[in-house]
């Protein structure tokens, strides 16, 4: 008997803004001037803050972070697609994303100089807390993602962010697996930058893209341009629709590339090639933006250097907030492991503040 | 009161729970339509519906890790791992994620789940089907670990695991599932998480268990008594961590001996841990050293040989006697 076709699958490509700015006015998205100024000013308070966060690192005045110049369009794009009522959960390279939602520059440094304090509050603005290890947010989102079904909250879903690499670990195909079976309403946005530390997309995984993996789980995949702001907002967007009309869950790849190191911690040129990063960086999603808006006629020369003082500003005034809080209670950690109280802690609370000042005394 | 057996203790404390609080749920691997491969789960789908009782994908990190997100958000999931050999796969959702939680964000956002795995030997099982690991989870910290020794406290120990605001990993006896049945009570009880019971007072030896080893330690308690004038105070340790290490404390300050029996293997294992507060409260009113009688520091046996490596009466009153002639 010969073979016969039993199914056929396809992947949908989406680009709406080209490198040069021409939108494709089929698929424009209907954003007001102000949603597509804010849209462009956030993407352009992540690089300052990326930028700035460098520095403060490399002066000792922050430890390690991961960039996230070059992935502005992706964070930017979904955080603006997002509906209050939905829940954000990122990974670790999503601050202009962060910030978009509610969290304070100020306290995303503090955090990055290794306070929990600095750790936003996930009841408001429903931001779950970053998530260094990769591919654990995946499960625990569907997981939120069936209560808020349960618990029949309208208009609500969660979009949970992650990394090429994040696709190879197995929680990202139990939580794949786990939403597809409860149909739950999670949008997966997979930042494609090609680079996991030093290991290439191609060595991550076979696959000729990371969106059809998600036709295995039973629920459509596509790729998008992740460097194009209103490709990633379109697609974000139509997600959460399905999401909040219960068809379930959309994976989204976002394809863009690492153009900073990994993390402080890294050195790209050991395993990046120069003529490659460089062509990526001719396409940066803030300019293209920019181009845009000056061919929509929302922005002058004048209007972009407004801009720039503006973030600038934002930037300086966190740095000087978050290195002002000098005043951090030593035993605090104690007061967090359970939320009743046991001897075991309160005797070891006690033991270690005697410590710390016999530690005073002679100091 | 009835009397049941510890399946049916632990089947009714969740039936309860789930009457009592729309936002218990229960999920894991054939908990549903099957009622649980022990029938722990039984009947709860048919009462509370597939909703709130999940036959979830055959998958450890994704049923703890997607637990975890619907306690974040106000849920109370009890979570089964089907034995707990399996619980490894998803010990990274367990150290990464439900431990931390709270003091990632300073109290704001906390994980009240319970996640329930069968454990021990004595079955004659399959290999994965016989671990005693509670020591594995109880070195994380801000994670609860009870192990309820028979039918009434496996209900109320339950109940408040349930109603406890944080994770707690609720390790149940599987050899003593059916071995013995106990009066419990029908309406609600509760019994307090991180406190110890003192089964049996006594004033001329300490003997220290919990979980599954509580009953040959008893009847080693009962065999020594009976062959000579001694009189035993038996502790059974339920909460593993935190651990109430002030009731075995002021119980070895009055009888200067102690021994331990426990399944785990001895090295670095809840019995360290004991003796360990043992040396910071009560050295000085040992008479004897603290003995230990566990199964060794070798992989869990094949069950043709599980006989002679889980500690039995014999073995733990040897250890009782040589302490009290110490």
């Amino acid at each position: 008997m010969p073979r016969t076709e039993l199914v056929r699958f396809s992947v949908p490509y989406l680009q709406i803004l080209d490198q040069s700015g021409t939108v494709d006015a089929e698929f424009e998205p209907a954003l007001s001037s102000e949603q597509l100024l804010y849209l462009y000013r956030s993407m352009k308070l992540g690089r300052e803050a990326d930028e700035r966060m460098l520095k403060l690192q490399r002066q000792g005045r922050i430890g390690t972070f991961a960039l996230a110049t070059g992935h502005e369009a992706i964070a930017c794009g979904a955080a603006l697609a997002m509906s209050e009522t939905d829940w954000f959960y990122g990974s670790f390279r999503e601050p202009a994303a962060r910030m978009m939602r509610g969290e304070s520059l100020a306290k995303y440094m503090l955090m990055h100089n290794g306070y929990e304090e600095g750790n936003h509050d996930p009841q408001s603005n429903r931001l779950m807390p970053f998530s260094v290890i990769v591919g654990a947010q995946i499960p625990m989102a569907v997981g939120m993602a069936y209560a808020l079904r349960y618990q029949e909250q309208k208009d609500a879903a969660v979009i949970v962010v992650l990394g090429d690499g994040a696709t190879s670990e197995g929680d990202f195909h139990e939580g794949m697996n786990f939403a597809g079976v409860w149909q739950a309403p999670v949008v997966f946005l997979c930042q494609n930058n090609q680079w996991a530390i030093s290991v290439s997309r191609q060595q991550q995984t076979r696959s000729e893209t990371i969106a059809q993996k998600a036709i295995a789980y039973g629920f459509p995949g596509i790729q998008v341009d992740g460097n194009d702001p209103l490709a990633v907002y379109s697609a974000v967007k139509e997600a959460l629709d399905r999401a909040h009309s219960g068809q379930g869950p959309t994976l989204i790849e976002a394809v863009t590339y690492r153009v900073q190191m990994h993390t402080t911690s890294d050195d790209p040129t050991r395993y990046q090639h120069d003529a490659e990063v460089a062509a990526w960086r001719e396409r940066d999603p803030l300019r293209r933006m920019a181009l845009y808006l000056e061919k929509k006629g929302l922005l002058t020369s004048a209007g972009e250097e407004e801009m720039t003082r503006a973030v600038r500003e934002t930037v300086d005034a966190a740095v000087r907030e978050f290195e002002s809080w000098t005043e951090f209670k030593p035993d605090a950690p104690f007061d967090h492991v359970f939320g009743t109280t046991h001897d075991v802690i309160e005797e070891q609370r006690a033991e270690f503040l005697a410590e710390l000042a016999k530690e005073a005394d002679h100091g | 009161m009835a009397k049941l057996n510890m399946v049916q203790a632990i089947n009714l404390a969740m039936q309860q729970e789930m009457a009592r609080d729309r936002d218990v749920l229960v999920m894991g691997e054939d908990v549903g339509k099957n009622g649980g491969v022990f029938r722990a789960t039984e009947g709860l789908q048919s009462q509370f519906g597939a909703e709130r009782v999940i036959d979830t994908p055959l998958a450890e990190a994704g049923i703890v890790g997607t637990a975890i997100g619907m306690a974040m958000m106000g849920l109370r999931p009890v979570a089964e791992i089907q034995f707990s050999g399996f619980a490894f796969l998803a010990l990274g959702q367990l150290e990464g994620q439900a431990a931390r939680m709270r003091s990632r964000t300073q109290g704001k956002l906390t994980v009240p789940m319970v996640l329930r795995m069968p454990y021990g030997g004595g079955v004659r099982a399959l290999e994965h089907h016989s671990e005693s690991r509670e020591a594995t989870f109880a070195h994380l910290p801000g994670i609860k670990v009870v192990l309820p020794s028979g039918p009434r406290n496996a209900r109320a120990l339950l109940a408040a695991a349930i109603r406890d605001p944080d994770p707690v990993v609720f390790m149940e006896p599987k050899r003593s599932y059916r071995a013995f049945r106990e009066e419990v009570p029908d309406g609600e009880e509760l019994m307090e998480i991180g406190k110890a019971d003192i089964v049996q007072t006594g004033t001329d030896l300490t003997l220290i268990s919990w979980g599954a080893m509580m009953r040959p330690a008893l009847k080693a308690a009962e065999d020594v008594a009976q062959r000579r004038n001694a009189r035993i105070e038996i502790i059974d340790v339920l909460t593993m961590s935190p651990m109430d290490k002030h009731t075995i404390a002021e119980s070895v300050k009055k009888t200067g001996r102690c021994v331990i029996a426990q399944e785990a293997p001895r090295s670095l294992s809840v019995s360290s841990e004991i003796i360990a507060a043992i040396n910071d409260k009560a050295l000085m009113y040992l008479e004897a050293p603290v003995k230990r009688v566990t199964y060794p520091d070798v992989n869990t046996v094949y069950f043709g040989r599980e006989q002679l490596y889980i500690p039995g009466p014999e073995r733990i009153a040897r250890a009782i006697e040589e302490t009290l002639d110490f």
